[in-house]
């Protein structure tokens, strides 16, 4: 089936397609000299936030990205991509450097959420989200996000705050998983595949909601099929975005991205005499 | 003149504080799910529906709170008419927001202000959870970023006082969108040197606790308040197994950090009196010129 044929649960089955170019891949098909960066120098290291420092043709930038791994020993490794507050406390220090050296920061979001865990309750995973938004919030430099993949709730939208959203096609992005919506709308999971439809949450949708400013096409049949394919869009694509960003200044890329975010959601208000 | 302006929005407050008062059925006496014993309504209210036997904090409406921590006379609400437009048109949502409004007679989730407390002025907010359990819609998010940017240009003391289930599910990724731009406010008055007091009521979970209700330069909680980011039923699915007693009540997150102090009804005023005038630097002004 074409990709323009897809529906939203057919996308969401490719944007948690196993063999699915995840982070680790796009960094090595996007960027050459990757450092990786680890540690949240206060308790821990996180393997399910992957990021350092590395070139985009040629030029050093910092690039983070949530990490589900390959194969099962993998994926345990890194909980399934679903980050503990070390990881967005590691990806806040990361970002801090981004600042302070002024290299632009490109991060990848491809996540069921954050980890629903009792330890990551106990060290304060609302914390580490809201503080992550904060610092990437007033960056000075320029910041673009991609949604690679799944990009599920606040755990997702952490690494999303960027002076410009792209999304790749069967990429999906949204308030919960549809499972869990489902869940707590319906009271019942499985109904997944209605949620999808409901939910708005494929690129054409959220395009059209202002959430995300760019598509990029997948390859026929979903990125896994055509990496390379995927990575030379994805390079255009980013390639040009950053060009434009770096002729602003940074207190116009600090402003630029506050308003990026503040208008989000003004179509959803109204007003009623009171 | 001024004091009869102020004997009006007392008179308002009180209304409306009335009106939406809290939780408790109108029944003679009240079973308290802290100790199970029966309290007289009548005298629970006058305990600022406190339990007097065990202390348990029944949950209260944003005007009742209010009402509680702003001088009399001083309270005037912003925004007010501000509602939901249902942007994704959600099966059922209209019907849900209408039925909301006219239970808690708010237009949304929260309720903002101006006021003073112990003559300070101050730029307040309070969720109510009443309101669809005061779930984040881009309605209740603009509210609370007007109130920040408010406090930020009037070089206020900014006091929110958080109650919700996370996000709401009907505005979808509009819902999630808030979460980025209340943060990104909040940063911005942090760095201009605003102080921001994050008060934590039952319960505060989900995209609220992951972003404006965890940033604060203070932060308190109610007593036996539950406050996280996953909910108890999630983390029980994930981990498989039951969670220990007390797990993500304000005391537990005070012993992790995360709390400053958790401060009783009663104490609460004198508390917010007590940090405004350790903040104060003389006319109403705070934060950097």
């Amino acid at each position: 089936m074409a990709n323009r044929d897809l529906t939203p649960a057919q996308r969401l089955a490719l944007a948690r397609h196993p063999d699915r170019p995840g982070t680790a891949q796009l960094i090595q098909g996007l960027f050459t000299d990757f450092f990786p960066q680890r540690g949240d120098r206060l308790c821990g290291e996180d393997g399910s936030i992957l990021g350092g420092i590395a070139r985009f043709h040629g030029r050093p930038v910092t690039v983070l990205g949530h990490q589900k791994g390959h194969g099962l020993e993998e994926h345990l490794a890194c909980r399934f991509g679903m980050p503990n507050p070390e990881g967005y406390r590691k990806a806040q220090r990361i970002l801090a450097q981004a600042e302070k050296f002024r290299r632009p920061v490109i991060t990848f979001i491809d996540t069921p959420g954050a980890y629903p865990g009792l330890e990551a309750e106990a060290r304060g995973q609302g914390e580490a989200i809201a503080r992550t938004l904060a610092v990437m919030s007033a960056l000075t430099v320029p910041v673009i996000c991609v949604v690679t993949g799944e990009g599920g709730s606040g755990g997702a939208l952490a690494l999303g705050v960027g002076n410009r959203v792209l999304m790749l096609e069967n990429a999906v992005y949204s308030v919960l998983s549809p499972e869990g919506f489902a869940s707590i709308l319906w009271k019942d999971a499985s109904r997944s595949a209605q949620a999808c439809e409901v939910m708005k949450l494929t690129a054409a949708d959220l395009l059209d909601l202002g959430v995300i400013d760019q598509v990029i096409p997948e390859p026929e049949g979903g990125a896994h099929l055509a990496p390379q394919t995927l990575y030379h869009e994805l390079d255009r694509a980013l390639a040009r975005d950053l060009d434009s960003l770096e002729k602003l200044r940074p207190q116009a890329l600090a402003a630029g991205r506050y308003q990026k975010f503040r208008q989000m959601g003004a179509n959803a208000l109204r007003k009623e005499r009171a | 003149m001024s004091s009869i302006l102020a004997q009006r929005r007392q008179k308002l407050l009180a209304m409306k504080a009335l009106r939406s008062s809290p939780h408790v059925p109108v029944h003679a006496r009240q079973d308290c799910p802290g100790c199970g014993q029966s309290v007289e309504r009548r005298e629970l209210a006058s305990h600022h529906y406190v339990c007097p036997l065990c202390g348990y904090h029944h949950p209260v409406s944003a005007y009742y709170r209010l009402s509680l921590v702003l001088d009399k006379g001083t309270f005037r609400e912003l925004d007010a008419n501000l509602i939901s437009n249902d942007p994704l048109h959600f099966p059922e949502y209209q019907a849900k927001l209408e039925q909301a409004r006219r239970k808690t007679g708010t237009g949304e989730g929260v309720v903002t202000a101006l006021g003073r407390i112990g003559g300070q002025k101050v730029a307040v907010g309070v969720l109510d959870s009443r309101f669809l359990m005061g779930s984040m819609s881009a309605a209740l998010g603009e509210k609370v970023t007007r109130l920040v940017e408010q406090a930020g240009r009037g070089k206020l003391p900014l006091i929110l006082f958080s109650a919700s289930g996370g996000a709401r599910m009907q505005e979808g990724i509009l819902s999630l969108m808030q979460m980025a731009k209340t943060a990104a406010a909040l940063e911005r008055f942090s760095q201009r040197g605003g102080l921001y007091i994050s008060g934590f009521t039952h319960p505060t979970t989900g995209g609220v606790t992951a972003s404006f209700a965890s940033l604060g330069d203070i932060q308190l909680a109610e007593p036996g308040a539950l406050i996280g980011f996953a909910g108890p039923r999630v983390i029980e699915q994930t981990i498989g197994e039951k969670l220990p007693e007390g797990f993500q009540s304000a005391e537990y997150m005070l012993e992790h950090g995360f709390l400053d102090a958790i401060v009783s009804r009663e104490q609460l005023r004198p508390t917010l009196i007590q940090l405004l005038g350790l903040h104060r630097k003389g006319g109403d002004e705070h934060g950097q010129p």
